[in-house]
């Protein structure tokens, strides 16, 4: 076969791309390395690890053992095998456990940080610099295991609010962790909480004083760097009685050719008439498009609401990581108490995501509403797998899911798996679900008013996401639509 | 036939009636008035027994009985009858079947032998006839489906069908054009006699054009503030209640 | 001995016969129950239903119960007179009381048919409902397939006469295992109504494990009612099986009443293109009744339509459970599926567990699920009080209100009265 032959094949397989295909095959942004000197534990995992990170991150005594108990009840766990997700077997000694960008001093200030550090995140556009005062949103960034700053820290201060790295939380402000830390994901509840708690290296940590409105987003910025790492990020929010906050956070990881496990933990407390909002853009490296490489997002998230009329809200753009295992969760203890999740998830090429939520419903009077969009793409499987569970003596309970899933394309899989439990005959629980496509019509309908396909796809897509897109804070619903748009950019015919 | 005296109710904490008095003897149809949320609707829901409603003080005597301490069926049983202002669909539980069991129900209360089928349809022609209601209508689903104006002139249709003693009208005419509000009115005129009465609840004047009241009262912060001949009602619509409104407010200042 | 000892006894008596061409389907089935055992709640299907219990009680196969016909009048189901009647002791075909009346219908046991003119069917089609139901229960039932019935209706013909079946539990002496087992095949452009009835005689303990598989060729069209009403020491695990291998029509409706522990599993595998399928199904409990309603349908060609419908009525200590499965399979194009379970829970400790579930592997597909839990209208409830009804009667009449889209897919009027009466009596207790 001559050159040119091969050209010509080539040039008649581009045309032969649709619009969907062409947007889902839109190159993922985020995939550069930073060159940072790394402080890195050896691969491998065992009780001299975690004492190395215990050590690490100066930790006090019960913090250790803390982590001692999470990692023997851990041994003996068996990996969950029950989600519609399908990977290779992982092996947990061929993993680096704790990886730091080496830093000459530690930075006292944000100016200290190391300048390569900082045009990562403004790479990611997340600036650390005082600009971000303009928008409103604190940061805290963290870099493979560690927290490398966070921003706005004393203005918060002065309100009372604690907002800092786990590590810091855990010298400083150790009656608070005691008080809270996995009171709601138990050390135990399951595998990968349980890996977590024993190797976590930061996450952040909020606390938000009785009646304290927080005034601003606050932020966390996670990224992979280091090859062959795993991150497992640990975050802890409480919201004291009366009090409110908006939480947002941000994934990104570089391109490598292996599989990379994300195994974090995410708690969240609201008590008495307290609100946590808790936005995620998930934007890890999803792997290329044959499959190869990308992050293993195993995630434990949940939220109890502690308090009469106590809200926790969790909204979830997810379009990232090779594998996503996720069910950001509410436990409705208080009366009167609210939960809500509201979730898109985007798979394409090879991507698995089997993510939804658990509203437990406890307290009198408690109210859930779960939206889920799911949209497939490629050769990829997306599953929502929810649980409304009403108890005995949760009267007056009222639950309204709606989960929708859009199919781009044949070869692509989308699943609902709703299991709804009610024992109070007082409760009130419906569940919506359904499947299309993009319509030839409403394409159609589209390309005669003037608009062109792709830009028909974008907006049926956009549409379709809206009711969760809503959601989000301003600063972040811009960045979650392009991401979108990225994640499919093209796709349809 | 009614009497309500000094009657304080309201729903969960909310006070909304403040002191109630009306008189309805037979014979005589009256109308209530008022702006939004001067407690209107709530009255017909306490007089018809809805739950929720919590009477906290006063009375209300209906044909000599304590009607307040009868279940809503008993009310019905007793001969009143309230069309509802949002009449409720039922799926799967069809028109007929459904006037047929209250009308027996409410013979049973009154010691009366239930209509047979045969009694029951004949009745029942006798009353589409009157009220101009096509067949089609009642094998239906109760109220699934049907517009604005079908529903409210399958209230009236159950009017005819239990011959209640006092028939409360809750805002029947809203929602419905003039030509519906016309069809609805006749009906209820055919209805009216010596022996029954008619208290319509309406925000509108518009109604009472076609069922011309006795007495308009008009309601405002839970009581009734102003009664008079149905010129009151001519006078509130063009005056509009802002003027009922500083008239009271003068005299509790004063 | 225990419960599964006697089924091992049971076992080798019967392998030890010869002439048995099921035998080494038999033999795996056999092995799989050993190897999988009794469900626990840790297996997925089996996550609500404990059926542990029902095996502790110790249960005895007894083949060689007999029944008089007039005890069976007892039981018969309104239109037998005009029926063919398929009758079932204690798991065991009984020649003496059915009454084939359809020359349209063949019906042989599964030992003979596997050997004779149908061996290719049976071969081809018995234990395909094993595709779903990979568990022990399903197990234990194909270990004795042999015992089972073989029933062919002809190409062409309408039969004139519903073919209704009995699972008669004969419990006065003893608790009883039984495991009916049947395989119908609906030739081309043939027409059928099955009713499925259980009835148990005696006070004892038992435990009824069926399973029915059905084969649907092109232009055929089947109608199927089952109809649960047994006492509550009567537990059941029903396996109903569809093939429709080719353009088909199914129409199947499931009314379940009272029983101890029941649960059905409904299989509907859509494999050729424009085939339809239509499922209802009713589930009205009191007591501690335990019902459990597992639903497939796998939708593996294109071009098809599968519509279902299941409501609930649970009061007292009663149990429902739902569990609804819609398949798309890859290449499964302009595939239409739906999907609706609506629950009423009546008291207080009555419980619902409901998971529709769909997988979805085209895009051209519509397809949608929905499921609501709640309880009966309050508004409702006092417009029909305001009009003079009572509260009882009102409750009534919205209940069956609420039953009344799956009871008129109850099209033979013989049968219809009879599953109103039926509901009837129920709303008449529900409100004394």
């Amino acid at each position: 076969m001559k050159t040119g032959d091969f050209q010509q094949d080539k040039v008649v397989m581009e045309d032969e791309l649709d619009p969907i295909e062409r947007q889902v095959q839109g190159d993922y942004k985020y995939g550069f390395v930073t060159e940072i000197e790394a402080d890195e534990a050896p691969k491998g995992l065992n009780e001299n690890i975690i004492r190395f990170i215990s050590a690490k991150k100066e930790e006090p005594e019960w913090m250790l053992e803390w982590r001692l108990k999470a990692y023997r009840h851990w041994l003996n766990m068996k990996e969950p095998n029950w989600a519609n997700i399908r990977y290779e077997p992982i092996n947990y000694q061929d993993i680096i456990y704790y990886s730091a960008p080496k830093q000459k001093v530690k930075p006292k200030s944000l100016d200290e940080i190391d300048p390569e550090l900082r045009r990562t995140f403004e790479k990611l556009g997340i600036s650390l610099e005082e600009q971000k005062r303009l928008s409103g949103v604190a940061v805290d960034a963290v870099i493979d295991s560690v927290s490398i700053g966070t921003t706005f820290k004393d203005q918060l201060a002065e309100l009372g609010v604690i907002f800092c790295s786990m590590s810091e939380a855990i010298r400083e402000h150790p009656e608070l962790v005691k008080k809270y830390l996995s009171t709601v994901v138990p050390v135990t509840d399951n595998y990968f909480a349980a890996l977590n708690s024993a190797v976590f290296s930061d996450g952040s940590f909020v606390y938000i004083p009785k009646g304290v409105r927080c005034p601003m987003e606050l932020s966390t910025y996670f990224r992979i760097n280091a090859e062959n790492t795993g991150q497992f990020e640990r975050t802890l929010i409480v919201a004291d009685e009366g009090s409110y906050v908006s939480y947002l956070e941000g994934c990104t990881a570089p391109m490598r050719d292996e599989n990379q496990l994300h195994a974090a933990v995410v708690e969240l407390v609201a008590l008495d008439n307290a609100e946590i909002k808790y936005s995620t853009v998930q934007n890890w490296y999803p792997g290329d498009k044959d499959g190869q490489g990308g992050i293993y997002n195993f995630v434990t998230k949940r939220g109890i609401c502690r308090g009469v009329n106590s809200k926790i809200s969790w909204t979830q753009v997810e379009t990232g990581s090779a594998i996503t295992w996720k069910y950001p969760s509410v436990i409705l203890k208080g009366d009167n108490s609210t939960g809500e999740f509201y979730s898109v998830a985007v798979t394409n090429n090879h991507q698995q995501a089997d993510t939804g939520t658990k509203m437990i419903h406890l307290g009198k009077n408690t109210r859930s509403r779960i939206v889920s969009k799911g949209i497939s793409a490629g050769v990829s499987n997306n599953s929502y797998r929810g649980l409304v569970h009403v108890s005995r003596n949760a009267s007056n309970a009222r639950n309204f899911s709606q989960c929708d899933s859009l199919l781009l394309g044949d070869k692509c899989g989308a699943h609902t798996f709703p299991y709804i439990e009610v024992k109070n005959n007082s409760a009130v629980v419906e569940h919506e679900a359904t499947t299309s496509k993009i319509g030839e019509d409403q394409i159609f309908y589209c390309n005669q008013r003037g608009i062109d396909t792709e830009t028909a796809v974008a907006l049926i897509i956009n549409g379709f996401a809206k009711e969760v897109m809503n959601q989000l804070p301003m600063e972040f619903a811009v960045e979650a639509q392009k991401l979108l748009a990225i994640s499919l950019e093209g796709s349809v015919g | 036939m009614l009497s309500i005296r000094n009657l304080h109710a309201g729903i969960e904490e909310k006070k909304i009636l403040k002191g109630l008095n009306l008189e309805i003897n037979a014979g005589e149809v009256h109308a209530i008035m008022g702006p939004n949320g001067s407690g209107k609707s709530t009255l017909a829901s306490v007089l018809a027994g809805r739950e929720h409603y919590e009477v906290s003080e006063g009375s209300v005597e209906f044909l000599g009985k304590n009607l307040l301490e009868l279940s809503p069926e008993a009310r019905a049983g007793e001969g009143l009858f309230l069309a509802f202002q949002y009449p409720i669909e039922i799926a799967g539980l069809t028109t007929t079947n459904f006037i047929k069991t209250a009308v027996n129900e409410i013979r049973k209360y009154r010691g009366e032998q239930p209509l047979d089928a045969v009694q029951f349809l004949k009745m029942m022609k006798e009353k589409m006839a009157l009220m101009n209601i096509d067949q089609s209508l009642l094998s239906r689903s109760l109220n699934e489906g049907f517009s604005g104006g079908e529903k409210k002139r399958n209230e009236i249709f159950q009017m005819a069908m239990l011959q209640p003693k006092l028939a409360i009208l809750d805002e029947t005419d809203s929602g419905l054009d003039i030509d519906a509000i016309r069809i609805v009115a006749n009906g209820v005129n055919k209805l009216r006699n010596k022996d029954n009465a008619v208290l319509l609840v309406t925000h509108y004047q518009r109604l009472l054009d076609y069922i011309v009241p006795d007495f308009v009262h008009v309601l405002y912060n839970g009581q009734i503030v102003k009664s008079g001949p149905k010129e009151l009602a001519l006078e509130l619509e063009e005056r509009g209640y802002d003027f009922i409104k500083n008239e009271v407010n003068a005299a509790q200042e004063a | 001995m225990n419960t599964i000892e006697n089924i091992k006894e049971r076992f080798q008596e019967l392998q030890s016969a010869n002439g048995n061409k099921l035998k080494s389907l038999e033999q795996n089935a056999f092995d799989a129950f050993n190897k999988m055992g009794i469900p626990t709640a840790r297996h997925e299907e089996w996550k609500y239903t404990r059926i542990g219990n029902v095996f502790n009680k110790e249960l005895h196969f007894k083949p060689t119960s007999t029944i008089t016909p007039q005890e069976l009048d007892q039981m018969r189901l309104p239109g037998h007179e005009n029926a063919n009647e398929i009758v079932f002791v204690n798991g065991i075909f009984s020649t003496s009381l059915s009454n084939v009346r359809s020359k349209e219908l063949t019906v042989k046991s599964l030992k003979e048919a596997s050997a004779g003119e149908f061996s290719e069917i049976v071969s081809k089609n018995l234990g395909n409902s094993n595709r779903y139901s990979k568990d022990g229960i399903h197990a234990l039932n194909s270990a004795f397939a042999h015992e089972g019935v073989f029933i062919h209706i002809s190409n062409g013909k309408i039969a004139e006469h519903p073919v209704y079946i009995y699972h008669i539990t004969d419990a006065r002496e003893t608790n009883v295992l039984a495991q009916p087992r049947n395989l119908v095949y609906v030739s081309e452009r043939a027409e059928i109504e099955f009713a499925e009835t259980h009835f148990t005689l005696g006070v004892s303990e038992s435990f009824t494990n069926e399973v029915l598989e059905i084969v649907v060729e092109k232009d055929a069209n089947v109608s199927y009612y089952k109809i649960q009403n047994d006492k509550e020491q009567s537990s059941q695990v029903c396996t109903t099986h569809f093939r429709q291998v080719g353009k088909s029509y199914i129409h199947a409706v499931t009314i379940s009443l009272n029983g101890g522990m029941v649960r059905n599993n409904l299989n509907i595998t859509l494999e050729a293109e424009h085939a339809e399928a239509h499922l209802y199904g009713l589930y009205f409990l009191q007591g501690n009744s335990h019902v459990d309603n597992h639903t497939v349908v796998d939708h593996v060609k294109a071009n098809c339509l599968s519509n279902e419908l299941y409501k609930g009525i649970v009061s007292d200590n009663a149990t429902a459970v739902f569990n609804g499965k819609i398949f798309v399979q890859p290449h499964a194009q302009k595939t239409n599926a739906y999907q609706s379970n609506k629950n009423i829970l009546l008291s207080e400790g009555a419980s619902v567990n409901t998971k529709p579930q769909l997988e979805i592997f085209a895009d051209d597909v519509k397809c949608s699920h929905g499921c609501t839990v709640g309880q009966l209208d309050e508004e409702g409830l006092f417009y029909l009080r305001s009009r003079g009804i009572s509260e009882d009667t009102a409750r009534s009449l919205l209940v069956h209100a609420f039953a009344i889209d799956i009871l008129e897919h109850v099209k033979p009027a013989i049968l219809r009265s009879y599953v109103d009466k039926l509901i009837f009596e129920r709303l008449e207790f529900e409100t004394s």
